[in-house]
């Protein structure tokens, strides 16, 4: 694939390095750089048209051309004007201060998500200390209404009654009134997917939209979508004038061009992200973070605030006493390993930090999966109390009996135990830099170093 | 070469006679799969939109002009672009435009589309086949693709089809992640009248496969489709999963699977590219099935995977009814297109 943006421009201005100038005709090769960059990323062509007019008539002008790092400033500003594109700080939240219940719909094409997305919204909103109810709509999809009848259960959330041999429009009515009568502070309707042009499905929304009033319509788009991604925009957004968009499966490794181009010819904000198959995998969306992702420069501030809410800042008192005094064992180890599983897979952290996308396609099948991440949970969860505190008494038949007592074998509990020494020293080293130091040696850390 | 030359060929005959039934005829005439009469029809109104981006505008763009130039190709990149070809297929294809430009070989519009034709119809063509069901039994489909591209539908027209066609189907409901993802197999098989093989919620998708594969001997089947949760394409460990689940297929019935149909929707954009890459890579994908590709302006992706991949299109679906899901024929997708 292409590398990323930033690497392309600075092999451009190398060239340019030594002139010191930079004129209009430089300036061209960069945009068309950006220009493809932003179009394999399926941002729409008529939207990279204007922006690229828009980044050129910033670009010339004394800013860059004082600039010592050329390649950084055209960066810079191609960065801030897909920022400002995008919305910027523009307040992305969802309307539900009116009278509950808040009714908010789903819409969008056929497996563009809105099922799962709805279960998800429902569990972010009960986070919110929130009453939602789930309402099946999609009477066409077979199994549809179970899927999220079965979303519910796991939620432990009350989905509407529905059946698919009802009309949806009446579903969604009484599902209101129901609402209304049990106390539920917030709707959440399902609808089934359709496409744009489908004018018999479109109306049968447009009556819904009719009989239940909806606060919020979010159009739920897939990331990957391509240049349609505008044609399905406009289409929903015409028809029944939408609030906003939830942009679902980010977690691959599509560039997500389709926001920007959404956004672009509709004016709605994405309101959230999809990150991922579990109802946890849900985010409230960040203009600047897309951005970094569109462009392929990371995102770190995602992995960073994801790790603040996640990790317990307790434990890692504790821990950080721990390892003042040289204490950190197995036990600790153990729950560090949690609280790095709970951020998510190790694959998406690892996503978000700058250049390590590249790197973790060479280091596939090196990296550490979620099933061995178990195992390891396992070989310590078979120790005992004493060895977990001092893994220097495990000797061979400890090993024997552990090894059994996981499921594992001999060498895969040595394994840890050799991983785990190795860790130890790290620990003890890092602790000796200081906070400065640590993010330098970090740098320097080879694979067999890490700790997990 | 040859077929692209009977396809160019075909191209100026039907404009001579500026018919579609002449094109439908000739599908039938072809014997590979005697079509329905309306197909066409319904393929053509399911690309127009395609057809318009690419055609409407190529003619807007050579309005008025004369000469074929390289600001008349520029025009053109975008144009194809737009239509989610790709950027580096399309730069191939300008490149290939501007080598007869320069052989003074595009004099007007006319010549141009046609050598677009051709250059388009030329890398479809390549590697399309149809599926060879005969050749063991029972033939092992395995569907696989991202998240909510329509695996499970798909093959519950493709299990229609062959059911209605005589041949004795088997579901393998290998979805164990997603909520009611069985259910809505079950629903299929039942709708279509074939047996279903499934676990609960959850369950480990190569023991599915494995019952799937004792439950299709014992039964004598022709045909046995495995569904797959969807997945998306970075994700090591269910690749892993998908790998497991081949070595079981092949361990229980030899040669299986006799094919690995990667789905793919019509609307994703570039990511469509990097997708069939890492599944054929991983899960060796032996052909494609392209959904929801009616009504709208998309497609262009399907030339650029088999541009650059060389991955056969096996079906392509233009609609939500069961005969909208078609075997791929080339020619008749650029004669919809062009």
């Amino acid at each position: 694939m292409f590398e990323n943006l930033s690497d392309k421009l600075d092999l451009l201005f190398k060239k340019l390095r030594g002139q010191g100038v930079m004129t209009e005709e430089n300036i061209r090769e960069a945009l068309r750089e950006v220009r493809l960059v932003l179009l394999e990323a399926d941002v729409n062509f008529k939207v990279v048209r204007d922006f690229v007019e828009a980044v050129r008539s910033k670009a010339i002008g004394s800013q860059v051309l004082q600039s010592l790092a050329p390649g950084q400033q055209v960066i810079k500003i191609v960065h801030d004007e897909l920022v400002s594109l995008m919305g910027g700080d523009e307040d992305n939240s969802l309307n539900l201060a009116v009278k509950p219940p808040v009714s908010i719909m789903l819409v969008g094409l056929q497996g563009s998500g809105k099922t799962t997305s709805c279960g998800k919204l429902a569990r972010f909103l009960k986070g919110q200390k929130r009453r939602p109810l789930l309402v099946p709509a999609d009477v066409y999809r077979p199994a549809a209404i179970e899927q999220l009848k079965t979303l519910g259960r796991q939620l432990a959330l009350e989905v509407f009654e529905s059946r698919a041999d009802q009309d949806p429009v009446n579903i969604c009515r009484d599902a209101l009134r129901y609402a209304e009568l049990s106390g539920f502070d917030t709707v959440i309707y399902d609808t089934a997917g359709r496409l744009q042009i489908d004018a018999p499905l479109m109306d049968e929304l447009a009556r819904i939209k009719a009989a239940i009033d909806p606060e919020e319509i979010l159009l739920v788009a897939d990331a990957m979508t391509g240049q349609e991604a505008v044609n399905v925009a406009t289409g929903f957004n015409e028809c029944l004038g939408l609030s906003g968009v939830v942009l679902t499966k980010l977690d691959g490794d599509a560039r997500g061009g389709a926001a920007l181009s959404i956004k672009a010819v509709t004016g709605k904000p994405i309101k959230f992200v999809g990150l991922g198959e579990k109802l946890d995998a849900f985010e409230v969306f960040h203009a600047d973070r897309l951005v970094s992702r569109i462009l392929g420069m990371g995102d770190m501030l995602t992995l960073i605030e994801r790790a603040q809410s996640t990790i317990d800042l307790k434990e890692s008192e504790k821990l950080q006493q721990k390892l003042k005094k040289n204490e950190f064992n197995l036990e600790d180890f153990k729950v560090q390993l949690q609280q790095i599983k709970k951020m998510g897979s190790l694959e998406s952290i690892m996503g978000m930090i700058p250049g390590m996308g590249k790197m973790m396609k060479q280091m596939q099948g090196a990296q550490p999966s979620e099933n061995e991440m178990k195992r390891i949970e396992a070989i310590i969860d078979s120790m005992t109390m004493a060895e977990r505190r001092n893994h220097t008494i495990i000797n061979g038949s400890r090993r024997l009996r552990i090894a059994k007592g996981s499921g594992t074998t001999v060498q895969e509990v040595n394994q840890l135990v050799k991983r785990f020494v190795e860790a130890q020293k790290v620990v003890r080293q890092l602790q000796k830099l200081g906070p400065k130091g640590m993010l330098k040696s970090m740098g320097r850390l080879g694979k067999g170093a890490m700790p997990f | 070469m040859v077929v692209s030359g009977k396809g160019f060929f075909r191209g100026i005959v039907d404009k001579i006679t500026g018919t579609e039934a002449g094109n439908d005829g000739a599908v039938d005439e072809r014997g590979k799969e005697t079509a329905k009469p309306g197909f066409f029809e319904r393929l053509k109104n399911g690309l127009s939109k395609t057809h318009e981006t690419i055609v409407g505008k190529i003619d807007s763009l050579l309005l008025g002009k004369k000469k074929i130039d390289s600001a008349t190709l520029e025009g053109l990149e975008e144009i194809l672009i737009s239509a989610d070809i790709g950027v580096s297929t399309t730069m191939e294809l300008i490149a290939l435009l501007e080598q007869r430009l320069k052989r003074n070989e595009l004099s007007d519009g006319e010549t141009l589309k046609r050598a677009l034709r051709e250059e388009v119809l030329s890398r479809l063509s390549r590697e399309s086949a149809p599926l060879d069901l005969d050749s063991a039994k029972p033939y092992v489909i395995m569907v696989i693709g991202v998240n909510g591209v329509g695996k499970t539908t798909t093959i519950g027209k493709l299990a229609g089809r062959y059911r209605s066609e005589g041949r004795d189907v088997l579901l393998v409901a290998g979805d164990t992640f997603r909520a009611a993802a069985a259910e809505q197999l079950e629903i299929w098989a039942e709708r279509v009248g074939v047996d279903v093989v499934r676990h609960k919620d959850g369950a480990d998708p190569s023991a599915v496969v494995f019952d799937g594969c004792r439950a299709a001997l014992a039964r004598n089947k022709d045909i046995v489709f495995v569904d797959t949760a969807g997945r998306l394409h970075t994700k090591v460990n269910l690749m892993e999963e998908l790998k497991k689940m081949r070595r079981i297929m092949g361990r229980e019935i030899p040669g299986a699977p006799h094919e690995t149909l990667l789905i793919l929707d019509a609307s994703t954009g570039q990511n469509a590219l990097s997708q069939a890459r890492l599944f054929r890579d991983i899960a060796g994908v032996t052909g494609l099935a392209v959904t929801k590709l009616d009504g709208t302006a998309k497609g262009g992706i399907l030339v650029a995977i088999s541009s650059e991949l060389k991955i056969p299109v096996r079906f392509i679906g233009v609609g939500e009814g069961i005969d909208d899901l078609r075997e791929f024929d080339s020619e008749q997708f650029v004669d919809a297109i062009f």
